[in-house]
């Protein structure tokens, strides 16, 4: 009798036990999943879009800094120096092969003048030598055995030792200059640089080095600055590179003539340094635009989405616009800017704005709806570049060092091209950059006070890392919740089934069989992790094709998705298909399939998101509602309701779009209008992400691509 | 002709004064058999790069005396309590401005070897103590110094900036100690308390040209005080003390910027005076000094110049003539003039011209002018070796230091006294403190002579490292280099680890980065001496003794920045509780999950529910009867939870909605 009482009061005691409210909200989100990633997915694109709205003004958020408040000392002379040396160089035009050379003496002759030091650095271009298994070691380890004189490059660069500094800081500037065919745009930057260094050869001010480098721009520009950088940081001494450079130039007789005693003996072909290096900025003038006042372009966007110090950034934003009165663009995509219902959106946020603003004047979050149309295809752009990885300039090249680096791009009017106009030009473009130079030079630390981790809207709004994380964090939020639920579900099915098999016979069986379904998932693990082995396998494919010569991009590409396919032929063949144990699937086969897929992708973003964010972001708003959606296709057709043929549809059309190349050629089509798409362009695009070293193309290799086959392997799953 | 009556009248009255004073003077010498002496010099030179140096040298000098605590006539008194006091034997403080630049200025000639200092401060010191007591001897010191100088030399008071060269930063010393601030600031509150130690400071005599704002203008600038004490007397004697007081600047010389033509006109080096480059003139001597001289030196290679110019061989360079066709005038002529004993094969030799400023006054002033006539394009010598440091490698965590030596100049051939011939090698001697937080690795030393690795026991004769110890000792390496006599480049590089610092040992401006003070590079082999016969040439100036001294040439490197990773001082709180808070979810839930046990929980509730009192029994009954229901019916937790979690959702949401319309309501 006692042995029930108690037996009972267990029964009753033991529901007893509260779980902890954490569990409890866990195992509610898991209950509601559904909703969650609705909700979640929802907020998390309108949150993107919302980004423009939400973005701040910069502000010069390092005191030391003081842009602006010495007045510029450039005057005219500068001017007319900077103008004698380009009708010295431009007078060269003449001779072939020759001008490099004569060029180079001119320029060295005249820097030298200056009382700076002056040095050549010659380097080997090195294109394409990138190996896919030595993505993320260093570059230096790189052999060099195949090099032909043909391609060696000489920059010049000019030091000027700040007088009383103490030499530990440098900053750079760099002129990318061709010295085979210079035209009057690149003169036009030489001639602005050397205005401001002659200035800065008479200044007291200066408190760090000033380094000047007339990039050989003959083999690209990023390949002649990162170069030199790599000299400057990672020199080797064994001497082995700088004497077959070396061979190379005695034919050219780069040496001065020994008859200019003035300049014997202070050009050395030593590689001069001078400190570490506090920021650098690349100076360029394109050809005329014919639209508005001269403009300046910035460019930001190094290696992987890296930015420079948004300090930086604001620094020229403000000298330029306040001081000089340039036009100050970032990179946008212009044809976001006619499109409808971005339209519609912006006037909604305006409207929305304005009636929060009637309510309480202080909630001023509404913005124009021409701006944020403007905001938004500038953020896209911002996006776009960050998340492709490659550096959209020479600065990149000074990012991989640590080095805080813009490249600026001005433009003159296009009318402007009387002598006087011009010299005006030079004087703006001149006095920007000494106020940049004089600003840094201000500067007592290295650039740490404002962001690194923002996207900019327009030149002078940017949206920090706190605020764009909030649009990715909802869109990868559900992710987890939703793989909760489904393998919960799976197991409970699986459960229900067996018992309602089990016999009486069984039962003995039915407890091996328990464990053995708790272990269920490894067999999905593995099906997941089969498919990513073969996102490794395309993403070394491209080095195999790349090493047939002659081959157009289109026929890489046909050759590389064949490749692809039959290499997956070949795993199934080996490992055992995934696909192929049907005969044996239960019902919740699938679903825990599923279960596994978006944990690797939860975790292949999450991951991503560290490295590059841009591209995680992208990646998510591609893969993750199709994650979410993914069921296979016999259910919904089974169940042939207007809402499973709605979730049908919406599965295919985002399946379509989330391949790779299906994504990239409408992203194509949409930016640059249809008539452009060459089956050859994905095929330089990738190639293009995996001689830059970016992230992007491991990301699509072995997150994206993989977690787009096993959505589409779950849809055509037989169930 | 009323001027040169005055004048007349004046040598007269002069040389009266001396007739009347000369025996008293050799009176008390007699007695004294040594006086406290001053002596000072100033020393210029044109430098190719249209400068000009100039180098003020003040000696004081104190004999040994008995008496304790004796009044000095003119030995400034500071000085000889702090020998005293700490037991100095020998001292050398200097602040330094701006770099010496060794292409252009020169490193082989005892000024460079001697006063090219690196940036900041720099101090040694040799104590006449037993060993045990040398580093309580320079702490104290470097406090003294610090107050008597208004600098951060009592920073150099911590282990772990100073160190104790062995053998390779001066020779042959015991105990020695060693200390660098880099970062340190010079300004003109240095140069008051250096001057106060004149016994005319800067009111009469040489140092009345130190205009501040033309000093500090300087493209370098290095103060430097150097003292000596010699205790030859018997046991309770003072010691006897030299002090050299040195002021070595270089200065540009104004001159309007010439239109960068072309031609030869560009060339022509500045003219200047000593009233241009420092905006004032000598008006007399200090009275207190025993000596007071200018000199002008030319060197060699100028002065060959200049001799091919003339284009006639052998001329009596003594001669004024000479001069003004060679090139320049002097404004001034020059008392003396000395031509370099050259005992060597070089035929060319330096020039020095010797004006005295004991006859100028204020109605008189001195003013020394010299003017370029003709372009003149020459180089100076430079060491040996251009010694270089740099950085290796990028990012937090690791790097390299890299020492270049690199041969500078192709033309000479040859090193003096270098030839392969008897095996006789080139030696450098590298003298580097490195602080504790750039954790080096001696091992991963690693040398390239002529670009080709060397194996480290080739070329090193003798080592000694002593390792940092974190936040007790910076690490010291000093190296004795043999190089053959055809080196063209030697590199020598190290690694290291970038250390982590406590938050509150970051100085302020952390995000700067750390400095690395400069390395002494010296070259045993090579000596700078400059010996002019003088004709006079009992009473030697101070100057010229220290040019006869045969020092090893030695130059310092340059300053090395390193970033290290610091934190975000601006939000310290923020990011402590941040991470706090993380780590406490994450090990709290891990720990949670590790060492609870599967059914754990119920079995606890069981024999609670065993254990369960009278009281508690009768509260839950009160609680059941008062909500009307029977005791708790079993649920399903997740209903159960959807049930409760649903209604505090619920809750929250219409809390957050009073709350925005109190919010509203009330603005």
């Amino acid at each position: 009798m006692a042995q029930t009482e108690t037996g009972k009061e267990t029964a009753r005691e033991i529901p007893k036990m509260k779980p902890r409210p954490i569990v409890l909200l866990g195992i509610f989100l898991i209950s509601h999943c559904f909703l969650v990633s609705v909700v979640c997915c929802t907020a998390g694109v309108l949150a993107l879009l919302l980004l423009p709205v939400l973005a701040k003004n910069t502000y010069i958020s390092e005191n030391a800094l003081m842009p602006g408040s010495a007045s510029s000392m450039l005057s005219n002379h500068d001017i007319s120096e900077a103008n004698r040396l380009a009708k010295d160089l431009s007078g060269l035009n003449l001779g072939l092969e020759d001008t490099g050379i004569e060029s180079r003496r001119i320029l060295a002759r005249y820097l030298s003048d200056l009382g700076a030091e002056v040095s050549y650095h010659k380097f080997l271009s090195q294109q394409n030598h990138l190996h896919p298994l030595h993505f993320f070691s260093s570059p230096d380890g790189l052999m060099r055995e195949n090099f032909s004189c043909s391609s060696y490059g000489v920059n010049t660069v000019g030091i000027i030792r700040a007088p009383r500094g103490d030499g530990k800081e440098a900053i750079v500037f760099v002129t990318p200059y061709n010295f085979g065919k210079s035209d009057l745009s690149e003169t036009l930057s030489l001639s602005i640089a050397y205005s401001v260094f002659s200035l800065l050869t008479q200044v007291t001010w200066l408190a760090k080095d000033i380094i000047w480098l007339i990039a050989d721009s003959q083999y690209g520009e990023y390949d002649s600055v990162a170069a030199w950088l790599r000299d400057y940081h990672t020199p080797s001494f064994t001497g082995l590179v700088s004497s077959n450079v070396d061979a190379c130039v005695v034919g050219n007789n780069l040496e001065i003539s020994n008859d200019n005693s003035v300049v014997q003996g202070k050009i050395s072909d030593g590689f001069r340094r001078a400190g570490t290096m506090a920021a650098a900025l690349v100076l360029k003038v394109t050809d005329g635009n014919e639209q508005w006042d001269d403009t300046l372009g910035i460019y930001a966007e190094a290696s992987n989405g890296q930015m420079p110090n948004l300090d930086l950034i604001n620094i020229v934003n403000y000298l330029a616009v306040h001081r000089q009165g340039l036009r100050v663009k970032v990179q946008k995509f212009w044809s976001l800017l006619d499109l409808k219902w971005l339209e519609f959106l912006g006037k909604t946020f305006e409207l929305l704005g304005k009636l929060a603003r009637s309510l309480n004047p202080d909630w001023k979050f509404g913005i124009p709806a021409s701006d944020y149309i403007e905001g938004t295809a500038t953020l896209a752009s911002s996006l776009y570049f960050q998340a492709l990885g490659i550096p959209t300039g020479p600065h990149g090249a000074f990012r991989d060092f640590q080095v805080d680096a813009i490249t600026l791009e001005i433009s003159p009017k296009v009318s402007s091209s009387s002598k006087a106009k011009l010299n005006e030009f030079v004087l703006r473009g001149g006095r920007l950059i000494e106020g940049v130079i004089r600003s840094v030079n201000n500067l007592l630390e290295k650039f740490h006070q404002s962001f690194f981790l923002y996207l900019l809207t327009s030149p002078s709004k940017f949206v920090s890392v706190g605020v764009y994380m909030i649009a990715f964090a909802l869109l990868v939020a559900p992710l987890p919740l939703v793989a909760a639920s489904l393998y919960a579900d799976a197991n409970k099915l699986d459960f229900g089934m067996k018992f309602d098999k089990s016999t009486p016979v069984a039962t003995a069986s039915s407890e091996r069989d328990i464990t053995f379904r708790s272990w269920k998932w490894l067999s999905a693990a593995k099906e997941v992790f089969v498919i990513h082995m073969w996102g490794v396998v395309v993403l070394l494919l491209p080095y195999l094709i790349s090493q047939i010569p002659d081959l157009s991009p289109t026929a890489s590409f046909v050759s590389w998705v064949l490749l692809s396919m039959l290499s997956l032929l070949i795993l199934y063949l080996i490992l055992g298909s995934p696909f192929s144990h049907s005969h044996a699937s239960l019902k919740g086969d699938w679903a825990m399939l599923k279960s596994a897929t978006i944990s690797a992708v939860f975790i292949g973003l999450l991951l991503m998101s560290v490295v590059n964010f841009a591209t995680a972001e992208i990646g998510a708003l591609l893969m993750v509602p199709l994650c979410l959606m993914a069921q296979p296709l016999k259910l919904d057709i089974r169940a042939a309701s207007l809402r499973s043929f709605f979730r049908v549809s919406c599965t295919l059309i985002l399946g379509f779009i989330a391949f790779p190349p299906v994504a990239f050629f409408t992203s194509k089509a949409v930016f640059e209008g249809p008539d452009s798409i060459n089956l050859g362009d994905f095929w330089n695009w990738m190639e293009s992400l995996r001689a830059w070293n970016s992230a992007t193309y491991v990301y699509i290799g072995m997150v994206h691509l993989p977690c787009w086959m096993l959505c589409i392997h779950i849809l055509f799953h037989s169930c | 002709m009323a001027l040169p009556l005055k004048s007349t009248l004046f040598l007269l009255f002069l040389i009266l004064v001396s007739n009347i004073f000369a025996p008293i003077i050799s009176f008390g010498s007699s007695i004294d058999q040594e006086r406290e002496e001053f002596y000072e010099e100033l020393l210029l030179r044109p430098l190719p790069d249209r400068k000009v140096l100039a180098h003020f040298h003040f000696q004081s000098t104190a004999p040994p005396s008995n008496s304790n605590g004796r009044h000095h006539h003119l030995f400034p008194k500071a000085i000889s309590q702090l020998v005293q006091k700490f037991q100095i034997k020998e001292m050398e403080l200097s602040f330094t401005q701006g770099r010496w630049n060794y292409e252009k200025w020169g490193g082989f000639d005892p000024i460079s070897s001697n006063n090219a200092k690196p940036p900041g401060v720099e101090l040694w010191a040799v104590f006449d103590v037993p060993q045990d007591q040398v580093d309580a001897s320079w702490r104290n010191l470097t406090h003294t110094l610090s107050g008597l100088f208004c600098a951060s030399i009592n920073f150099l008071e911590s282990s772990t900036m100073y160190s104790a060269p062995q053998w390779s930063f001066r020779p042959a010393t015991g105990n020695i100690r060693y200390g660098m601030l880099p970062r340190e600031a010079v300004c003109t509150e240095n140069l008051t308390p250096w001057l106060k130690l004149l016994p005319c400071r800067d009111k009469a005599g040489i140092s009345a040209l130190m205009d501040r704002p033309s000093i500090y203008r300087s493209f370098y600038h290095s103060q430097r005080l150097h003292l000596i004490s010699n205790k030859s007397g018997p046991e309770g004697m003072n010691p006897g003390i030299v002090l050299e007081q040195v002021l070595t600047v270089v200065l540009q010389p104004n001159s309007q910027r010439t239109g960068m033509t072309f031609s030869g006109e560009k060339n022509v080096q500045p003219s200047w005076s000593l009233s241009s480059i420092f905006g004032r003139k000598v008006s007399g001597k200090c009275v207190l000094a025993k000596s007071s001289n200018v000199y002008l030196q030319l060197e060699r290679a100028l002065v060959a110049k200049l001799k091919k110019n003339k284009n006639k061989g052998a001329d009596n360079i003594a001669s004024e003539g000479f001069w003004s066709e060679t090139g320049f005038e002097l404004s001034v002529r020059p008392d003396r003039v000395f031509e370099e004993e050259n005992n060597s094969h070089r035929k060319d030799s330096s020039v020095l011209f010797e004006f005295s400023v004991d006859k100028y006054s204020d109605s008189q002033p001195f003013d020394l002018g010299l003017t370029w006539k003709f372009p003149v394009i020459w180089s100076c010598k430079p060491a040996p070796l251009h010694a270089s440091r740099f950085l290796m490698g990028s990012g937090n965590e690791r790097g390299a230091i890299a020492i270049l030596l690199k041969s500078a100049d192709l033309h000479d051939a040859s090193l003096g006294t270098c030839s392969s011939s008897d095996g006789y090698k080139f030696r450098v001697d590298v003298f580097q403190v490195v602080p504790w937080y750039v954790k080096v690795y001696y091992h991963t030393l690693q040398l390239y002579v002529n670009g080709q690795p060397k194996a480290v026991g080739d070329v090193i004769e003798k080592i000694h490292v002593s390792p940092s110890k974190d936040k007790i000792s910076p690490g010291v390496m000093e190296m004795v280099l043999q190089f053959p006599c055809d080196v063209k480049s030697a590199v020598l590089t190290l690694e290291f680890d970038k250390g982590f610092l406590h938050i509150d040992e970051y100085p302020p401006d952390a995000n700067q980065g750390f400095d690395i003070p400069s390395a002494a590079i010296s070259f045993p082999n090579f000596y700078t001496s400059l010996f002019f016969p003088g004709n006079g040439s009992v009473d030697k100036s101070p100057v010229l003794m220290k040019f006869q001294e045969k020092n090893p040439v030695l130059s310092y490197t340059e300053v090395l920045l390193v970033p290290l990773t610091t934190p975000d001082f601006s939000m310290p709180y923020n990011v402590i509780t941040i991470t706090c808070t993380v780590f406490a979810l994450y090990f709290g839930s891990l720990l949670n999950v590790l060492r609870r046990r599967v059914n754990e929980e119920e079995r606890l509730l069981k024999s609670k529910a065993g254990k369960t009192t009278r009281l508690s029994r009768l509260l839950s009954k009160l609680s059941a009867k008062l909500r009307r229901k029977p005791q708790e019916t079993p649920e399903t937790p997740s209903n159960s939870s959807s049930f409760i979690s649903s209604k505090l959702l619920l809750k929250i949401f219409l809390v957050a909605v009073l709350a925005v319309a109190w919010q509203y309501y009330f603005e």
